[in-house]
């Protein structure tokens, strides 16, 4: 990348020398500086016409300076992630040697009804959670945006969650959810509801999930949507009262229409980090005797496909196998982002 | 009612609905300064005590029994901090190059950095732990700081704010005074963009701090965690604890939540100028 800082040097001198700063847009003899007597001579006889080597190597702060981030993506993620492919079709527990197995680990993942029930826990907790937090912030933006008071605080007390560390927040769901001493049990027994045993049945384990989704990151969504709304211009508001449109009429022919952008981006930001919970299962149910580790609680429906990942991968040291599930999970993700931008984009096209 | 009554009325309920929903954002903190204070019995026993016990310190002591807490701390510390300042330095030196400078190639690599924005890190995490472990540096916090280091967001951020936030003519004025690529960035960029700089380092910080996945997979020695990763321990490990686990949570989110609402207004600007571009 850097590969001629001798040659560079060579040229222009030590690295703080004045000839290592020459963009393309700058004109290269405002590069002297005093007290260099020397070079005030060379860029002119050299400079109209630098051989392409050294035209290059007249570059080398500029590589250098971007380096740190290419060297370190190449090595740490643009060789694994091409690497998890070549070892979806190998068999390898990490220690011994790899076997080739073609496309086994994938025929294997297509009968693998444990794979089927993460994907299905997975879209059930996302859609549970995305749905009612997307519209939830939307009401919650246009609620803040309609006043004048308190805005900033507002602003900050709905951003924190957001911030928030998952593996307290979870812990914290799992205490207050509890079966036996949770505070939602004694609030529903005071009420004489009955306890419900939240974190032991099939559905509102995947519920309590959602739940937690859905209270870290509405209040994130709602200030984007709120930084959206503020940008749309108040005459169009204004103009729409005069012809007559009530607040609802407004809210759909105006407010959504222009945020639509917007909210494309936070339906395809929710989709992106919600189908990829993990830490809330994990947290959740590393606990549960009744169950092993990483299995996603009682019936695994807590099991999301990411869990079921690291399952198999760290768990059980299935490398092969765990790469597989990774790379379909991937283009599973891709898949459906894919779909919702179509969604979103041919709403546009409607009215 | 008449109009003004009724506006009135609109604008309160307005803002009712919205503490509300600011009640329920912040209660679990309140909860958890609850259970932390309180002892696990009081916890469990019905109806549940509601308002802040005198147990804090006990529960500590019980925590600090069953858990290195500082040595997770101090980990996490050291792991949050070094990627930070890398990133920091990695990111707003990129960034100047990307934003003032043209060279060879440098539309493709810039193509390159958006393109593989979109690969999500669990797609390299076997490998990387298979990298680490012939590095040998399984189990230690290089294998969490050094692959965070490659930040893509952070040079995104930073070119957009160098390309306008730093003047050409002071660039020009310090070329013109001799200075070379590296001192023009010490002595003009990096002053320019430190409020971008405070953005990306508070984010960098928490995204760190609150890490999980990574050091799960990296960090293979039970003596050496972070924070976060100890905590789920913890609590896998002591569950129906709740007072002395929650005083864990209490001291390890709290101080964070604390010093974020400080500079929160100019990073909820600044999160959401990110997010929108």
């Amino acid at each position: 990348m850097s590969s001629s800082p001798v040659a560079g040097s060579a040229a222009t001198g030590p690295p703080s020398g004045p000839a290592t700063g020459s963009g393309g847009r700058h004109a290269t003899d405002r590069r002297r500086g005093p007290g260099r007597p020397a070079r005030r001579i060379r860029p002119v006889s050299s400079g109209a016409r630098p051989g392409p080597r050294r035209r290059r190597a007249r570059y080398w702060p500029q590589y250098l300076a971007i380096s740190p981030y290419y060297l370190i993506f190449s090595v740490f993620m643009f060789f694994p992630v091409i690497y998890t492919i070549y070892l979806a079709f190998q068999k390898w527990d990490g220690i011994g040697e790899m076997h080739y197995v073609g496309f086994q680990q994938f025929r294997f993942l297509w009968d693998d009804p444990v794979f089927w029930l993460s994907i299905r826990n997975t879209l059930v907790i996302w859609v549970l959670a995305t749905a009612p937090m997307l519209f939830m912030a939307l009401i919650l933006a246009v609620l803040v945006n309609s006043t004048k008071r308190f805005t900033s605080f507002y602003r900050v007390a709905l951003f924190i969650p957001s911030i928030t560390s998952l593996v307290a927040i979870a812990i914290f769901f799992g205490a207050i959810f509890s079966n036996n001493f949770g505070l939602i049990n004694a609030v529903l027994t005071g009420l004489h509801l009955g306890a419900v045993p939240w974190l032991s049945n099939e559905w509102t384990i995947k519920l309590v999930i959602a739940a937690l989704m859905t209270w870290q990151w509405t209040g994130y969504n709602a200030i984007i949507y709120l930084a959206g709304l503020q940008a749309i211009p108040s005459e169009l508001y204004e103009a729409a009262r005069m012809d007559g449109a009530g607040p609802m009429r407004i809210f759909f022919s105006i407010t959504i229409p222009l945020l639509r952008p917007i909210i494309l981006f936070t339906v395809v930001v929710s989709t992106v980090t919600g189908l990829q919970s993990f830490t809330e299962p994990q947290v959740l149910f590393g606990s549960d005797a009744s169950t092993n580790p990483n299995s996603g609680g009682p019936g695994q429906a807590g099991l999301t496909t990411l869990l079921y990942f690291y399952h198999t991968a760290f768990d059980t040291n299935d490398f092969g196998y765990g790469a597989a599930i990774v790379w379909a999970f991937f283009l599973v993700i891709l898949l459906i982002v894919l779909i919702n931008w179509g969604l979103v984009q041919r709403k546009e096209r409607r009215p | 009612m008449n109009r003004v009554d009724r506006k009135r009325f609109r604008g309160l309920s307005v803002h009712v609905v919205l503490w509300l929903c600011v009640i329920i954002s912040v209660f679990p903190f309140y909860w958890i300064v609850v259970m932390a204070t309180n002892t696990s019995q009081d916890i469990y026993s019905y109806p549940p005590k509601l308002w802040f016990g005198g147990n804090l310190l006990t529960n500590i002591q019980h925590l600090f029994d069953k858990m290195d807490f500082f040595g997770s701390l101090l980990n996490t510390v050291i792991v949050a901090v070094c990627t930070t300042v890398l990133v920091l330095l990695f990111d707003s030196l990129a960034a100047f190059a990307f934003a003032k400078y043209e060279f060879p190639g440098k539309k493709l690599l810039f193509g390159m950095l958006l393109a593989m924005y979109i690969l999500p890190t669990q797609l390299a995490i076997i490998p990387q732990y298979e990298i680490m472990v012939q590095l040998g540096w399984l189990g230690t916090l290089k294998a969490l700081i050094v692959p965070a280091c490659a930040n893509a967001f952070g040079i995104f951020w930073m070119r957009q704010y160098t390309s306008s936030g730093v003047p050409d003519e002071l660039l020009d004025a310090a070329r013109i005074e001799g200075a070379g690529f590296f001192r023009q960035y010490w002595h003009v960029v990096l002053p320019c963009v430190r409020p971008a700089l405070a953005f990306l380092g508070i984010y960098t910080f928490i995204l760190s701090w609150n890490d999980y996945i990574t050091p799960l997979v990296m960090l293979v020695d039970p003596s050496r965690l972070t924070l976060q990763v100890a905590l789920a321990q913890l609590y896998a490990g002591h569950s129906t604890d709740y007072s002395m686990v929650m005083s864990g949570v209490l001291l390890a989110v709290i101080p964070l939540v604390l010093v974020f609402t400080f500079f929160a207004r100019g990073f909820i600007a600044d999160a959401t100028k990110g997010a929108l571009r």
